[in-house]
């Protein structure tokens, strides 16, 4: 393939034809913010951090989404790309809690000086339910002087993981992973409309009615902490959850023969978490339900849990 | 949660689909099915498309779309429940909620709202089976009400009162007070000299007699004997630009659409949902054959073979008369294998659409036929190299294409010799809000506000500004009046044609009232796919309430206003978000709206 010439910022550059502009960005050491990107998925270009402006066109295009074409004139710092940026991150934090984002993201957010105060004091949170049960097309008007948000209590319906979506800022990553990018499953989909859109089962039935099989690759490619296992979920409750002090043993899956291979996230001698490195050809990142909950057998906890750790990972394991 | 389906909902669904013929696809189980295993993801790609439809049926059969009726669906067509539960979930008229068999969606839009529909929506609220709406297309009629009835048609209420609605709720047949009455009254007045207008209300829809008798499938007759290319630069020689909103020259599209060489496939968009907007209402009702024929020539110019007519489902009277002239087109041999014995063969489909504006966005209404959330695609790649099922395709505005036969007719040069160099041809207008006689009023480009006005019967009052271009254009002032009316001037002017709104409000309205309609409209009608239309849609509301009301913020409301459009215009994916700032911008700027406070 031959290589297309543009310019990045005023730089020249020359990229490979059919890569998107992130890539372009990327490979001349200029990165961008992502939030709904993800290299092993489709791009959806829905979060709109990304965006950067193009000579010649009218509105901001999405970078992660767009090819680049022979003599394109890119800005990626522009007033209206910072701008723009800067709204739309104002716009998440101030709808969803985004503490436990990725650090770059944090950074990116203190760059463009986010401020989502701005907008004014929040709204309570919704009841359970209560958004899940939003019908298109309508809603109550604003409460006097107050911001509305997505905060509701997290989804609690079995061992393996919990569904915060307090914490969802609707990048589809989920949604693409249990359906055609990686799992084929299709548990869960974007149900309503507008503001009122959530993560959903069918008719919101808990996860242990729905299609899910548990493999947890929704949770591997959440951005925001929304999807969180079971167990880092119950130690970061007990205020037990100690990141800093894990370590990170690569193995490969004991079950079969494919070959995934399997990062133990281990706190006081306990697996707390199970990931598959992104960038691994087998795996891309995914596993089953073997390989990411299956661990129990190493450290069979029962009667023996006495320790504060243990206590709380056996009793997120029988509620 | 009980998955039965009552029988009436799987006879619903298989009215549409056929019976199921194995278990594995909602049918009885048999011995046969272990033994095959049909289908797969080619097989349920081919027939995704039929989801919105079959959830139109449950939803018809019983007034919402069931847990039971939706996991029978969901096996029929092979698409995941989850998946089928996202689709009903984003259409207003869809129900996945236990309703009433009849409910009643009042419209509480802007022109309705000043002339009785708020009042209607307020007194009748507390009932189970009332829900307030955003426009429904029936402008020139307020109130204007839209009745769903489980196993009926659905119904149009229009000059509504509390009586009348209930009445229907409770089971009367809905009176039609106005028969044979679509809105367009200068044919009401006779029709001479109109000449996209002169059949509506002055022939019967359901007559094909009639419609040739008025010159109807002259035009037909004739395309067949050019040949498409030459039928092409008729189109391109007459000028015309698409009058769905976006002002892209016809002829142009088409060329775009034969250069990709592959299986065309046409669209014709009849979403209508832009508040005060009912111009391809009055032509579906009035004039359906008009609009058969027209996609039937346009067909034969991109050498389409098929064409659907995505319907707003807001016009069930529309759909009726629409598809009457298909079936009795279709007997005269004016539609199928080989139309006039041409040897050309083309089909039309209706699809209804479920309650969404944003469908009627080109790429969200290929979506949605296909089956999918109504979730506009981020381009390029354009409808034309890649639209409806990965096809190039064909996406053309009711209006645009029921000027088809008149260019065909008079040459495509006789037809730019009229309006403007960049604006030719004739164009039609919606009047409602404050004025005498609303409805939808035909003139040659070049028309000015206030010309349109006094054709529509003068104001009611004194006009203290002109909405333009529906809610997503935006307002003027007096010192506009004798803006004409073209794709040019309008552009000079910072102001856009839009969907040709011109909805006069008098100097005794309650613009903080009106804009807060238009910001709940924007809110309600983001599909929520991209971060700034999502947020900045409710970003938007509550700093207009604010506005109004307080307490203030530190950056001031107009200022967070000013930001929240910037970046909804800069970052959106699609026009709904480019422009929902718009019309509240120019309130502001006007001064119909506040300073802060
Ligand atoms: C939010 C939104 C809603 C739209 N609704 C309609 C509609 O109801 N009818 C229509 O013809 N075009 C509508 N459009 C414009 C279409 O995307 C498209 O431009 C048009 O159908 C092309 O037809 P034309 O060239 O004949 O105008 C809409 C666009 C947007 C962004
Ligand atoms: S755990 Fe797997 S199957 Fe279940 S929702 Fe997540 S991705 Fe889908
Ligand atoms: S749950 Fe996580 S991955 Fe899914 S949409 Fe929300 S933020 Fe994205
Ligand atoms: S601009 Fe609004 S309607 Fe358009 S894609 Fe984005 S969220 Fe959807
Ligand atoms: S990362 Fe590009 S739009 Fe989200
Ligand atoms: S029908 Fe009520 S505003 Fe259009």
């Amino acid at each position: 393939m031959s290589d297309v010439q543009l310019t990045i910022d005023g730089a020249a550059a020359s990229v490979p034809e059919g890569a998107t502009i992130l890539e372009a960005c990327r490979a001349e050491g200029r990165d961008q913010p992502t939030l709904c990107y993800l290299e092993t998925l489709t791009p959806v270009n829905t979060c709109r951090v990304c965006v950067v402006q193009v000579a010649g066109s009218r509105t901001l295009v999405p970078s992660c989404s767009r090819v680049v074409e022979e003599g394109m004139e890119i800005s990626t710092d522009s007033p209206a790309v910072r701008q723009t940026r800067k709204m739309v991150f104002e716009f998440l934090a101030s709808s969803v809690d985004m503490s436990l984002v990725e650090d770059q993201t944090q950074q990116w957010m203190d760059h463009y000086e986010v401020d989502p105060t701005r907008f004014g004091p929040a709204a309570p949170d919704s009841p359970a339910g209560a958004r899940d049960a939003r019908h298109a097309g309508h809603h109550a008007p604003p409460l006097a002087g107050l911001t509305e948000t997505v905060a509701q209590p997290v989804k609690i319906d079995n061992e393996l993981y919990v569904r915060d979506y307090a914490k969802c800022i609707l990048c589809y990553k989920c949604v693409e992973a249990c359906g055609p990018d990686a799992q084929n499953t299709f548990a869960i989909q974007v149900a309503g409309r507008g503001f009122d859109a959530r993560i959903s089962t069918e008719f919101d039935v808990a996860l242990t009615d729905s299609a899910c099989v548990y493999c947890g690759n929704c949770i591997g490619v959440c951005p925001t902490g929304a999807l969180m296992f079971r167990s880092e979920y119950e130690l970061r409750a007990a205020e037990l959850w100690r990141e800093d002090e894990q370590s990170v043993t690569r193995t490969v899956c004991s079950f079969c023969g494919v070959g995934c291979n399997l990062e133990l996230h281990v706190q006081d001698n306990r697996i707390v978490k199970v990931t598959s490195p992104i960038d691994h050809s087998v795996t891309s990142g995914h596993l089953c339900i073997k390989g990411r909950f299956g661990y129990e057998y190493v450290q069979e906890l029962g009667d023996l849990a006495t320790t504060p750790i243990d206590i709380v990972l056996a009793a997120a394991r029988t509620s | 949660m009980s998955v039965e389906t009552s029988d009436a909902e799987r006879a619903a669904v298989d009215e549409l689909l056929g019976a199921p013929d194995s278990g594995w696809v909602g049918g009885d189980r048999s011995a046969a099915d272990h033994h095959i295993a049909r289908g797969g993801v080619r097989q349920a790609a081919g027939v995704r498309h039929l989801l919105l439809p079959a959830l139109q049926a449950a939803q018809g059969a019983i007034g919402w779309v069931s847990p039971g009726a939706l996991n029978y669906i969901s096996e029929r067509l092979s698409v995941p429940p989850a998946e089928a539960y996202a689709v009903a979930t984003f259409y207003a008229l869809l129900a996945t909620e236990e309703r009433p068999r009849r409910v009643a969606h009042v419209c509480e839009d802007v022109s309705c709202r000043t002339r009785g529909g708020r009042e209607l929506f307020e007194e009748l609220r507390e009932r189970d089976d009332v829900v307030a709406s955003p426009c429904l297309g029936q402008c020139d009629r307020s109130p204007a009400v839209l009745m769903q009835r489980a196993g009926e048609y659905d119904a149009s209420l229009w000059y509504s009162t509390p009586e009348s609605v209930v009445d229907v709720l409770e089971g009367a047949e809905p009176i039609d007070p106005n028969p044979g009455h679509f809105g367009i009254p200068q044919t009401e007045a006779g029709s001479d000299g109109l000449r996209l207008l002169h059949r509506v209300g002055a022939i019967d829809p359901y007559s094909l007699d009639d419609y040739r008798t008025a010159h109807g499938y002259a035009a037909l007759s004739k395309a067949l004997e050019m040949t498409p290319t030459e039928l092409i630069e008729e189109v391109k020689r007459s000028g015309i630009k698409g009058r769905g909103g976006a002002a892209f020259p016809m002829g142009v599209k088409w060329e775009a659409v034969v250069a990709q060489g592959s299986d065309p496939v046409l669209v014709c968009n009849a979403d209508e949902a832009e508040p005060g907007t009912f111009k391809d209402r009055g032509i579906m009702e009035g004039d359906p054959f008009s609009l058969v024929e027209a996609m039937t020539i346009a067909g034969y110019a991109i050498g389409a073979h098929r064409g659907y007519l995505y319907i707003r489902g807001e016009y069930p009277r529309a759909a009726r008369h629409v598809a009457s002239a298909l079936e009795v087109a279709r007997n005269a041999g004016l539609l199928g294998d080989d139309i006039l014995q041409s040897g050309f063969g083309f089909d039309i489909e209706i699809r209804m659409g479920g309650g969404a504006y944003i469908c009627g966005e080109e790429t969200a209404l290929f979506n949605s036929i296909e089956g999918f959330r109504g979730e506009p695609r981020q381009k390029p790649p354009y409808p034309a190299e890649a639209g409806l099922f990965g096809l190039p395709t064909a996406i053309n505005n009711v209006e645009t294409l029921i000027n088809l036969p008149l260019i065909v007719l008079e040459g495509g040069e006789a037809y730019a010799a009229r309006g403007t160099p960049e604006s030719t041809g004739i164009k039609l207008f919606c009047l409602s809000g404050d004025v005498v006689n609303p409805g939808v009023y035909e003139v040659e480009f070049g028309a000015t506000i206030r010309e349109l006005i006094e054709l529509a019967g003068g104001p009611l009052d004194d006009i203290a500004a002109v909405l333009l271009g529906g809610v997503s254009g935006s307002f003027v002032g007096t010192d506009q009046l004798d803006l004409p009316l073209t794709f040019e001037a309008t552009r000079e002017a910072g102001v856009a044609l839009g969907t040709a709104v011109v909805m006069p409000f008098s100097s005794s309205t309650d613009f903080d009232d009106v804009t807060k309609r238009i910001a709940a409209f924007f809110r309600d009608e983001s599909c929520g796919q991209c971060v700034p239309c999502r947020v900045g849609t409710v970003r938007q509301e509550e700093a207009l309430y604010r506005l109004f009301d307080g307490p203030p913020t530190t950056t001031g409301e107009i200022g967070l206003l000013t930001e929240i459009d910037e970046a909804m215009k800069l970052g959106s994916i699609c026009g709904l978000g480019h422009t929902a700032g718009s019309a509240i911008q120019s309130a502001i700027a006007l001064g119909l709206i506040g300073a802060d406070r």
